[in-house]
């Protein structure tokens, strides 16, 4: 058997499968955030904490309401979704004619007081949420032993990244959503209300978010830092992808998630900032990020 | 102002006197400085809870000290050496504060100590597990409370390598506190018999442990030794149990487990873990008494650590008293000759590195079917005697003698 770098091949497979495991879940999010940008053009800091929201939700569903896993699947990204909705509508859209920092600022401070109010009342530690049952145990793949939750987080978000990316990319609402944001006055002028798509948009990314939260529920703790340890990853990823571009930010998730997984291979202390090294080698080189274009 | 004029213009007399000392209260107010983890991964097993028990212990006190208030004063210092140290030097060159009590964070929890000890303050460390506070880094105004490495490697890790878990794999957080736990235990390890196939060092603050749990799945050790803290501990145990880690024949040790730490997992994830702890709240009238009281204020049992802020600060306030100063040194002296005797210690002695020798235990966690409750977690297994939990003053490295 062949060895890379001390490493057995083995070992190394199942590394890399759990990186695109990371993946799936760096993918959904900058994909929402990838939407937010290129529809907004508002770079929403939020997210993380919309992701945890979406978590929370699941588990206050099943604690409160004795709604399981797959009803929370759905319902859990709708309520975070409409809660997208109304922070839009009555704060957000006041701030499209100013300069993107205040966007940032807003949506900043709005993780901060989500994150504060959710540790107020349900502490630090987190809540335990089980895997649902169907999806127990795992089974061996010879290489490693595979949870089947973890197989399904990686089945779900490609379903869900490809659908939205058809949906962007191949179909008539996904036109209007490219045209309005190239160049909504004249979109508007077709009879289009730019401003509800707008709305929706914003709603269906932070949805995304929520839907993220939900599958990673089980896996982790329901924990009010859940999103902020993960939203500066994502950004970068964003970043990385190219701002906007919906390929980009699917791609590059699931890459940088198997960049991760062999960084914890090879020099596990470094796991945490070897996205950030290659954030600033992707700017040195391609400001524009791998898949965005120059504006 | 006029009573910092006056302050500062003792600061030197007192100082062009050589040893001269200060005599009453500075300041005039008792000032203890809370300083943690309010926001973060350590927040729940110190956080507020440890401000809540110096309050109670303020209270408990009867609110003075020498005639003088006592306050209590918080600060949250993120897990990072440099605020936790700014926010150190703050309360003492400004804000007058009298002591340091928790500090969580072995990492920032070294840098304090340099600041105190430079300062002549006292610091009651709870939350700091590095037994280097009372060796290399020893300082004479520093106290180390409710537990400290060396312990719980005397604790679980010779409990478990007696009970045959001889091949161990460490899983350690990337920093002060984990490097230094992770060495107490593998000394202890070895002393008895065993070996260490191997270690991977995560960093602080991780959700996923999957990769490296991998790793320590294919080393082909007996015992995954978690040489980790709160929420990183806590993620730990729950993917180890989703990886099937458990059911092939490994098992986990949870070096460092908090009752807080428990409660967030559950015990269907939890049961059957070994720990050291130096305090658990059922385990007499007394403790119970105090821990009900505590719990009327939080709605939580206390961890050791809150537990212990309350045991140090009541200590310290009847130092201050005996002593009729709060000046720093003389304080520190007087809490070394007075036995600690409260429902947290029994009669807990304080070696002249600043470690307050107590008995520990070891205990387990319980099955779910064997808990009454909500915080009815520990079996105590066994009492550790404090002079084998503890190092000795020669063995500590500190360079403090008696």
């Amino acid at each position: 058997m062949f060895e890379f770098l001390g490493v057995p091949p083995q070992a190394l497979f199942g590394q890399l499968l759990l990186g695109l495991i990371n993946g799936s879940f760096y993918a959904l999010l900058s994909l929402g955030l990838a939407v937010i940008f290129g529809m907004l053009n508002v770079i929403n800091f939020a997210h993380g904490a919309l992701y945890m929201v979406g978590a929370f939700t699941a588990w206050l569903m099943l604690q409160y309401l004795g709604i399981g896993y797959w009803p929370a699947l759905i319902l859990a990204p709708l309520v975070v979704g409409l809660f997208g909705i109304i922070l839009e509508k009555t704060m957000l859209s006041r701030l499209y004619k100013l300069d993107h920092l205040y966007g940032l600022l807003l949506t900043f401070g709005l993780a901060l007081i989500l994150e504060g109010m959710f540790r107020h009342w349900y502490g630090a530690s987190g809540q335990p949420y089980r895997i649902p049952d169907a999806l127990q145990g795992g089974r061996n793949l010879g290489f490693m032993f595979l949870p089947n939750y973890r197989g399904w987080v990686v089945v779900a978000s490609l379903v869900v990244c490809l659908g939205t990316w058809y949906a962007i990319e191949r179909t008539r609402l996904g036109a209007y959503l490219r045209a309005a944001t190239e160049n909504p006055v004249l979109v508007q002028a077709f009879g289009i209300n730019v401003p509800r798509m707008i709305t929706l948009t914003y709603g269906f990314g932070v949805a995304l978010a929520g839907f993220a939260g939900v599958l990673a529920a089980p896996i982790y703790q329901v924990n009010p830092l859940m999103g902020s340890n993960l939203i500066i990853v994502v950004f970068a990823v964003v970043v990385i992808g190219g701002m906007g571009s919906i390929m980009g930010a699917i791609v590059t998730g699931f890459a940088l998630g198997l960049l991760e997984g062999l960084t914890k291979v090879f020099y596990p202390e470094a796991s945490n900032i070897v996205v950030f090294v290659v954030m600033a080698v992707v700017l040195l080189i391609k400001p524009a990020g791998l898949f965005g274009r120059e504006r | 102002m006029l009573a910092r004029i006056l302050a500062a213009g003792a600061a030197f007399v007192a100082l062009g006197v050589g040893a001269a000392q200060a005599q009453g209260v500075s300041g005039d107010v008792i000032k203890i400085g809370v300083l943690n983890d309010r926001s973060g991964l350590y927040a729940d097993l110190g956080g507020e809870g440890s401000a809540v028990a110096a309050r109670m212990a303020a209270e408990d006190h009867g609110g003075k000290v020498l005639g003088k208030p006592i306050e209590v004063v918080v600060a949250d210092h993120q897990n990072k050496a440099d605020i936790g140290s700014n926010i150190t030097r703050q309360w003492i060159d400004q804000d007058n504060v009298d002591v340091i009590v928790d500090v969580p964070n072995s990492g920032v929890a070294l840098a304090v100590q340099d600041i105190t000890k430079q300062k002549g303050k006292i610091f009651l460390m709870q939350g700091p597990a590095t037994s280097r506070l009372t060796g290399d880094a020893c300082s004479p105004t520093g106290f180390h409370w409710a537990y400290d490495t060396h312990a719980l490697a005397v604790g679980t890790g010779k409990a478990i390598v007696d009970a045959g878990g001889k091949k161990w794999f460490f899983l350690t957080a990337d920093y002060a506190f984990g490097h230094q736990l992770e060495a107490d235990t593998s000394a202890v390890v070895k002393a008895n018999g065993g070996t260490v196939v191997g270690t991977v060092r995560h960093p602080l603050n991780t959700s996923d442990f999957s990769s490296f749990l991998l790793q320590a799945q294919s080393s082909g050790a007996q015992v995954i030794g978690l040489a980790n803290a709160g929420g990183d501990t806590i993620n730990s145990i729950k993917q180890a149990s989703e990886f099937g880690i458990t059911q092939s024949g490994q098992s986990l040790a949870g070096l460092l487990l908090f009752l807080s730490d428990v409660h967030a997992l559950g015990l269907q994830v939890s049961q059957g873990l070994q720990l050291t702890t130096g305090f658990y709240w059922d385990m007499n009238a007394e403790t119970r008494a105090w821990s009900e009281k505590y719990k009327a204020k939080t709605g939580k049992m206390p961890t050791m650590v809150q537990a212990g802020s309350y045991s140090s600060v009541r200590h310290y306030l009847k130092a201050v008293e005996a002593a009729g100063t709060d000046d720093g040194p003389t304080v520190a002296k007087k809490m070394k000759e007075m036995p600690v005797n409260d429902f947290f210690a029994k009669n807990g002695k304080i070696l002249p590195n600043g470690r307050m020798v107590h008995d520990m235990y070891l205990a387990r966690v319980k099955k779910p079917s064997e808990s009454k409750g909500p915080w009815d977690y520990y079996q105590i297994i066994s009492t550790i005697p404090g002079d084998q939990a503890f190092a000795t003053l020669e063995k500590s490295g500190c360079p403090i003698k008696g």
